[in-house]
């Protein structure tokens, strides 16, 4: 089929292509609802099941890495629509300005992030045969980074968890398995959403987009929202279940 | 008509989508959905052999009470290769990927689906997750059952679970866009005047199944990826002794699985429900509640998955629910044959190689369906799961159901497809030897299963052997049925008598344009002012009876007798 242009053969006009785009964008992000769904259920489940164990993984989560991450996407998020509305407004240097910044700000979340599942692996934290939710409470000298104050803390509340839980460690492998698979899961989905940026960086250089057509950018878009909103999900359910205490 | 002695037959048409360009890459790198239609009739039915392969392993070693030639665990490797290559690579690609993809665009009035690309990207995955299990195949296959249960298919077993289970996660995806593909289509491709109940009910089945696709396909993708990673990782979420639940991998696993069955037999009712107005020159009896039925059947199939799991030890408080929804979902069902019935009723029928299938899936589909009540109903079910009872319901549904569908839009668009007819009497032979071995294969396996004979087991009490043997026999009787349609069809693409436009004839919109078509379909986009299936008002199609509405229409000439 030929292209006349922007406009691809099958269709008859720009606006039946865009609306068709669109159609085909949201139609794919439901699908990605179902993928976490399952997921999401897993947890559920297991949360309920195990909530000492779920509480006691939560806490060995850095609030602080989160919360930045948390923050790093909602703006990211805001850099993305930015873009898209420069776009839709023919502004085509902040096209390439926003997608830039999107992209710097998405790989300070895998800066962030990369930091965070080094300190699970040293600190005995993926799931497996070396897994030990005990491991730093017991060699505190294993884990400087954890400040004699919070090493009390988390000594305390792992009496208490495992007073509650007999099992304790067999059932935070399953805390864990969840946090590695949503984050794991939600990272892959946000390389590819990277990988997608890029490309969008590329074509904005000849200045492709504009007010006529900028189907590609508010469909990136569309994908790097949902990215977003899965984290935004993912950040209570992983860093926030029991932190009242 | 006999178009033998006096005039000319149809010339074939000299531009054609299969002359446009030519090459290997012209046809490796389409995006022409009807070539696409093309590369998945190749792949898909070198996994219909694979399948069947198995499948002959399973029958010959049944032959005797103590198993006639492979161990246990070799025979486990059978059933599974075969249910997972037949489910994954021939039944869920089968009709949706390629009658669909090559009628939907036609039977709409559109030059294309609305992502060529994506739909060459979809053949492109289905390729990949196939050498994923051929990989897996040459690693000396599965043991676990097409179902994966965990903790054996996570944890203990010793076969080549994790390139099967990456096989079908792949594939999954082809399923996902082309679903995806599907539906977008529908509703922004449409040519002028086509309405959305002007639409054939085939484009309304496979909406149904679309939705299904992109809404069941997902989740099977994640839990496979979590049992994987259970396998791979060490995760924990399916196996007791990390304190996970391997009942929550069946729920997840059916949640998926029991739609599947949808995505699987929709697209047969597609082709049924063309087929049979075609050939009883009728309108459809019911347009409208036959396509509600089929929303309602992609709806409710999500609500009943626990039907499988029914002896787990679950409450029987959500077995009753459950149970209840199975039910239910089979009204929908009833709708499509009741009007399929009616639409016979008063008809003026012919019994051309396409309605021979569509009558053997009337029948056969009914049997299937009925017994799928005994199972879903409780108290029997405790006696009959996981017996041959179950082996044959499925069967008849898939095979006496799903494939005569399959075959039958073969056999109906084969001169769309090809420019050319194949031999009508060969073609009825095969669908009456197809249609013999058929029953003798499954039917004993009713009997088999009410007397007790568990499925998925080597070796069987001696005196189950006769109705072993009978359906072994049956299945070489089917076999031929299968394989003679794969040989005529072959040549008659090449050799067969010249088809011309609407050979049947039939009202769809596919019809009214060259056979072969165009790469771009329609010379001129087609503007639609008439209803589906409307025999009494189309001049254009020579259908046009004087003294109007409700008059009878005698069998017009077609085809070639």
């Amino acid at each position: 089929m030929h292209r006349t242009g922007a406009l691809f053969g099958q269709f008859k006009t720009l606006e039946q292509q865009k609306d068709t785009a669109t159609l085909g964008m949201w139609i794919f992000l439901v699908t990605e609802v179902m993928f976490f769904g399952g997921i999401m259920l897993a947890y559920t489940i297991n949360r309920h099941i195990y909530f000492h164990a779920f509480a006691m993984g939560s806490n060995t989560l850095s609030l602080t890495a989160g919360t930045c991450n948390t923050l790093v996407l909602l703006a990211s998020s805001f850099t993305m629509a930015m873009g898209v509305w420069s776009a839709q407004t023919s502004r085509k240097k902040w096209v390439t300005i926003f997608l830039t910044l999107t992209i710097v700000l998405g790989f300070v979340f895998f800066s962030i992030k990369y930091l965070e599942y080094s300190q699970k692996f040293h600190h005995h934290l993926v799931p497996g045969r070396n897994f030990n939710i005990s491991y730093c409470v017991d060699n505190p000298s294993a884990c400087p980074d954890i400040d004699a104050a919070d090493m009390a803390k988390e000594r305390e509340e792992l009496k208490a968890a495992f007073a509650a839980d007999p099992d304790l460690n067999a059932h935070a492998q399953l805390y864990y398995s969840a946090y590695f698979g949503m984050t794991g899961l939600h990272a892959l989905h946000m390389v590819i959403g990277a990988g997608l940026l890029f490309w969008l960086l590329k074509e904005s250089f000849s200045g492709r987009f504009d007010a006529e057509w900028n189907t590609p950018v508010d469909m990136v878009g569309l994908y790097w929202h949902f990215v977003d909103i899965v984290w935004i999900y993912l950040f209570p359910l992983l860093y926030l279940i029991d932190r009242h205490k | 008509m006999n178009t033998q002695g006096t005039a000319p037959g149809p010339k074939f048409p000299e531009k054609n989508y299969l002359n446009a360009t030519y090459g290997m890459r012209s046809w490796l790198l389409t995006t022409d959905h009807k070539r696409i239609a093309l590369l998945y009739l190749a792949s898909v039915t070198f996994f219909f052999f694979v399948g069947g392969f198995f499948a002959m392993m399973i029958r010959l070693h049944l032959l005797t009470p103590n198993g006639l030639m492979l161990t246990a665990d070799q025979y486990n490797r059978m059933f599974t290769m075969h249910g997972v290559v037949m489910i994954f690579f021939f039944l869920i690609p089968s009709i949706p990927a390629i009658l669909g993809n090559f009628l939907i665009p036609l039977m709409i009035g559109a030059k294309d689906l609305a992502f060529p690309k994506i739909n060459l990207l979809s053949w492109y995955i289905y390729i990949v997750g196939g050498c994923f299990t051929l990989w897996a195949l040459a690693s000396g296959g599965v043991d676990t059952g097409w179902t994966f249960y965990t903790p054996l298919s996570t944890v203990y077993s010793n076969s080549a679970v994790a390139p099967a289970v990456m096989g079908v996660f792949i594939t999954g995806f082809s399923s996902i866009l082309t679903g995806l593909n599907f539906l977008v289509t529908i509703h922004t491709m449409r040519a002028p005047g086509m309405t959305w109940f002007r639409l054939p009910l085939f484009v309304w089945a496979h909406y149904a199944t679309s939705i299904v696709m992109i809404l069941g396909t997902p989740v099977v993708a994640i839990t496979l990826a979590l049992a994987a990673m259970e396998r791979i990782f060490g995760l924990g979420f399916f196996n007791p002794a990390m304190g996970g639940d391997p009942i929550l991998f069946q729920h997840l696993f059916w949640f998926y699985s029991h739609p599947a069955v949808y995505i699987m037999i929709l697209p047969a009712m597609g082709v049924i429900s063309e087929l049979i107005p075609t050939f009883a020159r009728k309108k459809l009896f019911g347009y409208h509640f036959v396509a509600a039925a089929s929303l309602s059947i992609a709806v409710i199939g999500f609500l009943v998955w626990t039907h499988h799991m029914f002896l787990t030890g679950q409450a029987t408080y959500a077995a009753v629910a459950f149970s209840f929804l199975t039910f239910l979902v089979a009204i929908p069902s009833a709708v499509k044959v009741f009007n399929w019935t009616a639409t016979l009723f008063g008809g003026s029928i012919s019994f051309d190689t396409p309605m021979l299938y569509a009558f053997g899936f009337l029948g056969l589909f009914l049997v299937g369906g009925l017994t799928g009540l005994f199972l879903g109903c409780l108290g029997t079910d405790i006696n009959i799961h996981d017996t041959y009872f179950v082996v044959a319901h499925f069967h008849y549904i898939m095979v006496g159901g799903a494939v005569m569908g399959y075959l039958g839009g073969l056999h109906f668009w084969w001169p769309k497809m090809t420019g050319r007819m194949y031999p009508e009497w060969l073609a009825r032979i095969a669908a009456f030897t197809l249609f013999i071995g058929f029953n003798f294969t499954f039917f004993p396996q009713f009997l088999l299963g009410i007397m007790g004979m568990p499925r998925r087991y080597h070796v069987y009490p001696p005196e189950f052997q006769v109705y072993n043997v009978m359906s072994t026999a049956g299945a070489s009787i089917l076999a031929i049925g299968y394989l003679l349609p794969m040989i005529y069809l072959t040549w008659a693409a090449f050799y067969g008598k010249v088809a011309g436009e609407n050979p049947w004839p039939a009202t769809g919109l596919e019809w009214k344009t060259q056979s072969p078509p165009l790469t771009e379909n329609f010379e001129v986009t087609p503007v639609v002012t008439w209803e589906a299936y409307d025999f009494h008002n189309r001049p254009d199609l020579g259908l046009d009876v004087p003294g109007g509405h409700g008059s009878r229409i005698v069998a017009p000439a077609h085809g070639d007798d």
